[in-house]
């Protein structure tokens, strides 16, 4: 992601060396304001000018960032992603101080460990730390705005505003490589290329981003700046307790037991311990049925409509092979009579329409298969637990 | 904490690159990178001169050339990409070696590969002779805000105490049997890092108090004002004054 000297000229590497100067100067200011209201800190602090926060605040928010850009998440087989942090830093301590500490963690990178040239600071803060963070935040706001008051709807905004916060920092490189990059690789195929690996990379990214703000919530809902209007609710104490706990241990064996023989004790059982039952689970399973959901529209949507914005043009390995003339000797694939072959759908003319139809008809096998294993797998495990506890 | 506070991108030493004041160094390997940067690729012979340049700044710092290689590793991806170009770009193409390759692709590749490579060593010279703390007063005497730098010495300050905290939580989580092996234990992970986050960020207010509470008003004491003589701004420009001597030179060849 670093972009190191001399890959973009020197004109465009002044402009946005003095785009984010006025960046950082904005934040700077802005991040103030930010530290200050932020829910932490008691009320009376208000009142010295609360200036001196900033820096130790935003210093350790740095250094979390530099940290957290650390911890590997695998993905499968031996190879893992990391967070890059934006989207996350913008939603927990809002957008000016988000700018401001992943800059610092730019700046600190290009000088004290050389990844990304020094000349090419400007490119790298306004790339990563502004359009990101910004992007994110907007998208942030916007989704609470219209679907307001629900923990949940922190967690898919989160989600959504990290997926597209890092492509939109991909776009933004290849406009900035469009006026000044020193290679002459066309445009689209820089686009293409850049934006095609930068969804899969958003995809990681807004999971993880979407699970952490979700951890932070659900033990400091104050300290996560982009839902504060969200966390402002009251505590209540809630003095049925008493009412509450000598049922509990009666559901779980009543529970345990209906599980084992269904037919024979399921009838007698009293009413009240049953629906008592599912009430805690509920709320997990419907959130990680809403993250399901956003992450079956994410997928649909970029098999079926981003699909036709991709380039028709072979990709890297298929366009090398042809060159090199390796692919004369490749046979062709046993499945290519299928009526998928290709990405299109056979009897569809259209290729946009086709590519699109194929797209969303693999998305649909692939989760049709999945869920098939999945369930099979969890009926198998539900079936060997009680074989164990009893 | 015990073992002194210089971090382990510092090696300690008292050449005459050592001693110079920080902000004339940074500017000095600003100003090279920027000739470095405007150079025309085609001359090739410059850049070789370059290199000359900083590996006599390493032997005049007793900087070993393992050292500085091993911290050169960190562009890897770059030439990973890099090497990339020739296939990818457009343009006319000639074959080296049975391969087709774009002419201006080879060009890209090496531009990039010579400027990228010669600006990660010169940073790397400059961390490695220049101790953190005083590369920020450095900074902050080039102008840089001051409440800029203090952002940034807190993150150098507490940067290994929070990435020791994390080190304590993966050993916490290894020691409970637990090993990240795919995307289904994102959440574990992320949990962490949330927690992570609420130490951080809870840290940081405490720094605060204790600050507050010994006296800060929101900006540090410069005890150590550092200045520099003639001499010194001397004898940090000459590296980037040689180097703009051959870059002229290059844009006149060429």
């Amino acid at each position: 992601m670093h972009v190191p000297d001399g890959f973009i000229n020197a004109p465009v590497s002044a402009a946005t060396g003095v785009v984010a100067a006025a960046a950082v100067a904005v934040s700077l200011r802005g991040a103030r304001r930010e530290l200050l209201d932020t829910a932490g800190g008691p009320a009376g602090d208000a009142g010295t000018g609360g200036g001196e926060r900033t820096a130790p605040l935003a210093g350790l928010v740095a250094a979390f960032i530099f940290a957290v850009q650390m911890l590997n998440f695998p993905v499968a087989a031996g190879t893992s992603g990391h967070l890059l942090g934006g989207a996350l830093a913008a939603i927990l301590v809002g957008p000016y101080t988000g700018v401001l500490c992943v800059s610092v963690v730019l700046l600190m990178q290009g000088v004290l460990f050389a990844d990304g040239g020094l000349t090419a600071l400007g490119v790298n803060i306004t790339d990563m730390a502004v359009v990101t963070t910004v992007v994110a935040y907007a998208i942030f706001r916007g989704l609470l705005k219209l679907a307001p008051g629900r923990r949940r709807t922190v967690t898919v905004a989160s989600f959504v505003a990290a997926l597209v916060s890092v492509p939109a920092a991909a776009a933004a490189f290849t406009g900035l490589y469009a006026l000044g990059g020193t290679t002459d690789v066309p445009i689209g195929k820089v686009f293409t290329a850049m934006f095609g690996v930068h969804v899969l990379i958003g995809i990681g990214e807004a999971a993880i981003t979407a699970l952490t703000v979700g951890a932070v919530m659900a033990v400091r809902p104050d300290l996560v700046h982009g839902a504060r209007g969200v966390a402002a609710r009251p505590l209540e104490l809630r003095n049925t307790g008493p009412v509450a706990t000598p049922g509990a241990p009666a559901a779980a064996p009543a529970a345990a037991r209906s599980a084992d023989e269904p037919g024979a004790t399921a009838a007698p059982e009293p009413a009240a311990p049953a629906a008592a039952a599912p009430a805690p689970t509920a709320a997990p399973r419907s959130s990680a049925r809403r993250v399901w959901l956003a992450g079956l529209a994410a997928a649909l949507l970029c098999a079926g409509v981003v699909s036709f914005y991709a380039s028709a043009s072979p990709d890297g390995l298929e366009k090398v092979a042809a060159d090199k003339g390796i692919d004369k000797k490749t046979e062709d694939h046993a499945t290519k009579d299928s009526p998928l072959a290709d990405y299109g759908v056979k009897d569809i003319t259209d290729t946009r329409l086709s590519g699109g139809l194929a797209g969303v008809i693999g998305v649909g096998a692939t989760l049709a298969v999945g869920t098939g294993v999945f369930v099979v797998v969890r009926r198998r495990r539900s079936a060997a637990e009680p074989a164990e506890t009893s | 904490m015990g073992a002194g506070h210089a971090h382990q991108l510092y090696r300690e030493g008292r050449s005459p690159v050592h001693t110079l004041p920080p902000h004339c160094k940074i500017a000095a390997v600003f100003c090279f990178v920027v000739v470095v940067v405007s150079t025309p690729r085609e001359a090739v012979w410059a850049f070789g001169a370059y290199a000359l340049l900083l590996a006599g700044v390493a032997a005049v710092a007793r900087i070993p050339a393992g050292f500085l290689l091993r911290r050169l590793l960190i562009e890897i991806p770059f030439v990973a990409f890099a090497l990339l170009m020739p296939f990818v770009a457009e343009g006319e193409r000639t074959t080296v070696l049975g391969m087709s390759l774009s002419q201006s692709g080879l060009w890209s590749a090496w531009n990039i590969l010579a400027k990228g490579t010669l600006g990660v060593a010169a940073s790397v010279l400059l961390a490695s002779t220049t101790e953190l703390r005083s590369l920020l007063l450095g900074l902050q005497r080039l102008r840089m805000p001051p409440l800029m730098v203090q952002i940034a010495s807190f993150m150098i300050r507490y940067g290994d105490v929070i990435t020791d905290e994390m080190r304590r939580m993966r050993i916490a989580r290894r020691s409970r049997g637990f090993e990240a092996r795919g995307i289904q234990h994102w959440g574990v992970l992320a949990k962490s890092a949330g927690a992570l986050f609420i130490r951080s960020y809870e840290r940081g207010e405490r720094v605060h108090l204790a600050m507050v509470s010994r006296g800060y008003t929101g900006t540090m004491p410069v005890i150590d004002e550092v200045t520099a003589s003639r001499t010194q701004w001397t004898y940090a420009a000459a590296l980037p004054l040689t180097a703009l001597a051959v870059c002229l030179t290059g844009w006149m060849l060429t």
